[in-house]
């Protein structure tokens, strides 16, 4: 490149239209990514219709006239006592096997669903966060420790405790979001531990440290903030997993216990029915794989919208065509977020 | 008898809890587990009786799950961002979502019970013993092993694909190019070699754990497994049946581990220690 060509660029530059530059946030960029992604678009109103959906149950038992615990032996079975099929006798997805209305009961489900994944994940995620930044900001003897507990969280078997519980004590609510959230917790601190490890090292925590700020703020105002992306993405993931162990454990009967509705426990009575009743399995177990699927989308789409080095996988084929051995060489230039996320598999076999 | 059963039993819950625990020791280390509260057999026979259901679930749904995870992830990666592998995400993300009972649930309505009703009576639930009747057994164990595969092959598509993406970008895959190697031999002789170190350790850890009852798979498909017995016996208040399986369980985690350890080696020249 000779002179002339560089003093040419820099009077280009130079002469470019003024375009006022706007510095962006790491969030507005997120954001920004989010919203241009279809797939995490779509998995948000489809979020948002489930919980609309689960607002409204009173309101679909009203409309419908069909009570969440009320048996209609007359009208919701048939004449040799089996369900009825949807769209029978007003039954929009048919009826159980006492005769209850399949729809107002996955609805009310959707409540549980959503109420547990939601609160054992916002409870987990509080603990693992404070667990994880204590556990990795003091070191020493407390994070041996800590980390210690950790490890037995997570080497714990998930169905065998729940199993235990439920045969010591009844099954309940309080048990399986107890259950979850011991369950849950430990990853999140686990991860949020060695991000710590890694950033109390940084020179403006020292800065922080010499201006006198103590061990408290430095840990929940000076770190927590530059955690907050990894944690969210973890958080909608641990989501779904929450959804997953509640059915799962509703379904083994060791969950919510009848006559509170739970697509686990739905899904648990279809068992005997799948003979003759297709609808008694297939609704609740779509409402469930929806669930689900949306979030883990969700999940996806967000982590992917943090990660600057993320080649947008949706949107259009210019990426696609890139040579593989680019890959590398521009993952170098970014900023590395240390987003090597651990996703939390889907449950035991 | 009764007399002879019942100071046994006293004097059992008399002595000292160490001795207790010294007793119990020394029968383990002979293979005694001692006697089940409720079915009046040793713990032992127990075993014995449901572990040809866990294993030969376990061990067939490996089978699938890898070949089906394995090949999925090696196509992903070597054809990163095509459309087949936008399309396997979309397909992996719906596996990991998939809750194992629910996949099970849609099999039977839409497999077994479409095929039953259709005079097709191959595929049956519950368990035959593979030496009574082998296509009996077959039958009875391709919906287990399909669901197995479809929940697990997820994580094995992700792994392998991530981790293979990782070892195309080391220096020895392009020294190995640049010997002139056939891209198909620097792929598996090079590259897929030692990519599989973290899907061989990940496993580990699910073979271990899965041994030790693959409950939901079981529950659904009626087989009279290892986790059925768990949750029984668990429920039964039947302890030494649950002592003896946990312990059978940590064993399966333990040898499981122990052989992923030594596999490295034979995967990873890097790892050998001599």
């Amino acid at each position: 490149m000779s002179i002339t060509e560089v003093q040419f660029q820099a009077t280009a530059v130079q002469d470019a239209p003024a375009q006022a530059i706007e510095g962006r946030s790491q969030w507005q960029l997120t954001w920004r990514r989010l919203r241009n992604d279809n797939v995490a678009v779509i998995s948000v109103v489809v979020i948002g219709l489930v919980i609309l959906f689960a607002l409204a149950a009173p309101l679909i038992a009203h409309a419908t006239g069909h009570g969440v615990d009320v048996a209609f032996p007359n009208t919701g079975e048939d004449a040799s006592g089996q369900p009825v099929g949807p769209g029978t006798h007003g039954f929009l997805l048919g009826t159980d096997e006492i005769g209850r209305d399949l729809l107002v009961r996955i609805a009310y489900g959707a409540r549980i669903s959503l109420f547990v994944g939601i609160l054992t994940t916002a409870i987990a995620t509080v603990a693992g966060v404070s667990i994880g930044l204590i556990a990795g900001y003091f070191g020493g003897l407390v994070d041996t420790f800590l980390a210690r507990v950790i490890d037995a969280a997570l080497a714990f078997p998930f169905i065998v405790l729940a199993l235990a519980l439920a045969a010591v004590f009844h099954p309940s609510l309080a048990i399986v979001i107890g259950v979850i959230t011991f369950f849950s917790w430990a990853g999140i601190s686990r991860i949020v531990r060695g991000q710590t490890l890694s950033l109390k090292e940084k020179e403006y925590i020292e800065a922080a440290r010499s201006i006198g700020a103590g061990p408290w703020r430095i840990m929940f105002i000076d770190i927590l903030p530059n955690l907050l992306g990894p944690v969210l993405v973890l958080a909608t993931l641990y989501i779904p997993t929450a959804v997953t162990f509640e059915a799962t454990l509703s379904f083994l009967g060791i969950g919510i216990p009848e006559p509170a509705p739970s697509w686990g426990n739905i899904l648990g009575e279809a068992q005997s029915f799948y003979q003759t009743s297709w609808w008694y399995v297939v609704f609740p177990a779509a409402a469930l794989l929806i669930t689900t699927l949306a979030f883990n989308l969700l999940g996806d789409g967000i982590r992917d919208a943090m990660d600057p080095r993320t080649e947008r996988i949706f949107a259009g084929s210019k990426a696609s065509r890139r040579k593989r051995g680019k890959r590398r060489g521009q993952a170098g230039q970014d900023a590395d977020l240390g987003m090597g996320l651990v996703v939390p598999a889907g449950g035991e076999g | 008898m009764a007399r002879f059963l019942f100071r046994r039993i006293l004097t059992g819950i008399l002595e000292p809890v160490t001795a207790q625990y010294w007793h119990f020791l020394t029968n383990l280390v002979q293979g005694n587990l001692g006697k089940s509260f409720f079915l009046q057999e040793p713990v032992t026979t127990v075993i014995k009786q449901d572990l040809p259901p866990t294993i030969s679930v376990v061990i067939g749904g490996m089978a699938l799950w890898l070949i089906a995870g394995l090949s999925v992830g090696i196509l992903s990666a070597t054809r990163a961002r095509s459309f087949f592998d936008r399309f396997a995400t979309v397909g992996v993300l719906a596996g990991i979502s998939a809750p194992t009972f629910v996949v099970g649930e849609l099999l039977i309505i839409f497999v077994f019970v479409q095929l039953n009703d259709h005079g097709i009576s191959f595929i049956q639930t519950g368990y035959t013993a593979i030496t009574a009747d082998p296509v009996g057994w077959l039958g009875a164990m391709i919906l287990p092993w399909i669901t197995l595969a479809i929940v697990q092959a997820a994580v094995y598509t992700r792994l392998s694909r991530g981790s293979l993406l990782d070892t195309m970008g080391e220096d020895y895959i392009r020294t190995a190019r640049s010997k002139g190697i056939s891209e198909r031999r620097v792929l598996f002789r090079h590259a897929v070699r030692s990519a599989l170190t973290p899907v061989v350790s990940q496993l580990g850890i699910d073979i271990g754990a899965l041994l030790g009852g693959v409950l939901v798979v079981e529950v659904v498909f009626g087989l009279q497994g290892l986790g059925q017995e768990t949750i029984t016996s668990i429920s039964q208040g039947d302890q030494p049946v649950v002592i003896g399986f946990v312990i059978l369980a940590s064993l399966f985690v333990v040898v499981a581990n122990i052989i992923v350890d030594m596999s490295y080696a034979a995967l990873d020249p890097r790892v050998r220690i001599t």
